[in-house]
């Protein structure tokens, strides 16, 4: 997974059906510092996260569609989690 | 999943039998401001809908395959819907410095 901070949104009207009704977020990278990671991912939203919030990314097909509880589907990117805290051991 | 801007069409007829009937377009992909970012690639258009000079997102690798009517056809990049409204926070201006 990723860290990333939900940085905007994608309005779409036509999609593959997969996406009908999900809310795509457009999400920033960050390293663990919270710093700017580079690239960015569009992923769907399943925990209703708010613009600024720092985010969990799972960026990966299978997973994905577990979630979405589908066998098939064009689905790779979504946003799993918010994060409250990263602590980096700096030791 | 990335955006992208459709900047033309691939017709190739002699090409391998399961990529029969699939539309090719040509995007662009595009940062996460909407510029210009990176090499076009060769798109499936799994929407049908997107026409050029169209911001779409798309989606690569096994994905991209999950997007066809025909699941198993050698297909990396698809497109996945049309952009109607794309709204972003600009990035601070201090800390602009990875490159998308």
């Amino acid at each position: 997974m990723r860290l990333a901070r939900v940085s905007g949104t994608v309005v779409s009207t036509f999609n593959s059906p997969i996406f009908d009704g999900q809310r795509l977020l457009l999400c920033d990278y960050l390293n663990p510092d919270g710093e700017l990671a580079g690239g960015y991912v569009i992923a769907v939203d399943v925990v209703s996260a708010g613009p600024g919030e720092t985010v969990l990314i799972l960026d990966e097909g299978t997973g994905a569609r577990q979630i979405m509880g589908v066998s098939g589907g064009p689905i790779r990117a979504m946003v799993v989690g918010i994060v409250e805290e990263v602590a980096v051991d700096r030791s | 999943m990335h955006l992208g801007r459709v900047i033309g069409t691939v017709v190739a007829t002699e090409k391998t039998p399961n990529l029969e009937g699939i539309k090719f377009l040509i995007v662009q992909p595009l940062s996460r401001d909407g510029e210009p970012a990176g090499k076009p690639v060769v798109a499936a258009d799994a929407v049908a809908m997107a026409g050029p000079g169209e911001m779409i997102y798309f989606v690569g690798s096994r994905e991209a395959a999950q997007a066809m009517p025909e699941t198993f056809v050698p297909i990396d990049h698809a497109i996945v819907g049309i952009v109607d409204q794309l709204h972003v926070e600009p990035l601070p201006k201090s800390k602009r410095k990875a490159k998308e």
